[in-house]
């Protein structure tokens, strides 16, 4: 059984991107997540909106390497936000404290609102 | 409404995404007695992260992890579902654990480490029993 994730790009703007899942996030998936992501910030894009309306569990290696991106983003000066997580998702970013340095949103327009800086 | 006690043994094996398999389970059994979506969905997530931790930390020798799930009333009529992960790999100290934070592991190399602390803040009770012949994560969480 495998469940091979999806993620699609959406350039909104010059200023932002959505990155949107589908499917599990595990190592492989966040790979994937994580290959995109870097692609955007070469491209000088770091204020970042992952959508995971489709995305059930993630687990605890698919969480390192969104670490590791936040980090990335962090880096370069930029943001990080999420929205449409499940109520369990949310639950381990909180325990994890990933919302004391990425956004965490219930949909996609604040979120996009608070990442090109209209909103604190 | 009482509930008769159900159990259900899985075994899977050592393979990419197996965990997934016990988390159908979990469900079915959380379902059963009525637990809530939200509290079912974090089971499932402990059971895999119980899971990674067997298959990337026992190197047990047949490369498999065997699960026994719960669903049963307790005392005090406390509903509850219940998961044991258990392989026959090498076992840990947990006392030995470092819990992570996150600005610590944003300065570090290694992002990792998360399993446990996630298990712990999503379940009702864990008791953990680990030696040379093996480890147990017992994990429960209450309708």
């Amino acid at each position: 059984m495998s469940e091979t994730l999806k993620v699609t790009v959406e350039r909104p703007d010059a200023a932002v991107a959505i990155l949107r899942t589908d499917g599990y996030i595990n190592n492989t998936g966040g790979e994937e997540i994580a290959k995109q992501a870097y692609l955007l910030l070469g491209d000088g894009v770091s204020r970042l909106l992952l959508d995971l309306e489709r995305t059930k569990i993630v687990n605890s290696i698919g969480i390192s390497i969104l670490i590791e991106i936040l980090e990335k983003v962090l880096d370069q000066g930029g943001r990080l936000a999420f929205c449409r997580l499940t109520p369990t998702i949310e639950k381990t970013f909180q325990i994890m404290g990933l919302a004391q340095y990425a956004r965490l949103y219930p949909s996609p327009e604040p979120a996009l609102s608070w990442l090109r800086g209209e909103v604190d | 409404m009482s509930f008769e006690r159900r159990e259900v043994r899985l075994t899977i094996p050592v393979a990419p995404d197996m965990e997934i398999a016990a988390t159908a389970q979990v469900a079915a059994l959380g379902d059963w007695i009525e637990m809530g979506r939200d509290k079912i969905d974090e089971v499932k997530l402990a059971v895999v992260e119980a899971c990674i931790n067997a298959f990337e930390h026992s190197h047990t020798p047949d490369h498999e992890v065997h699960i026994d799930f719960v669903a049963a009333e307790g005392g005090e009529g406390r509903v509850f579902l219940e998961v044991d992960v258990r392989d026959g790999g090498k076992g840990f100290d947990p006392s030995k654990v470092v819990h992570p934070d996150l600005p610590t592991k944003l300065k570090s190399d290694r992002k990792r480490g998360w399993g446990l602390k996630i298990i712990e803040s999503l379940m009702d009770d864990v008791r953990i029993e680990s030696g040379e012949h093996g480890t147990h994560i017992v994990m429960r969480k209450y309708r």
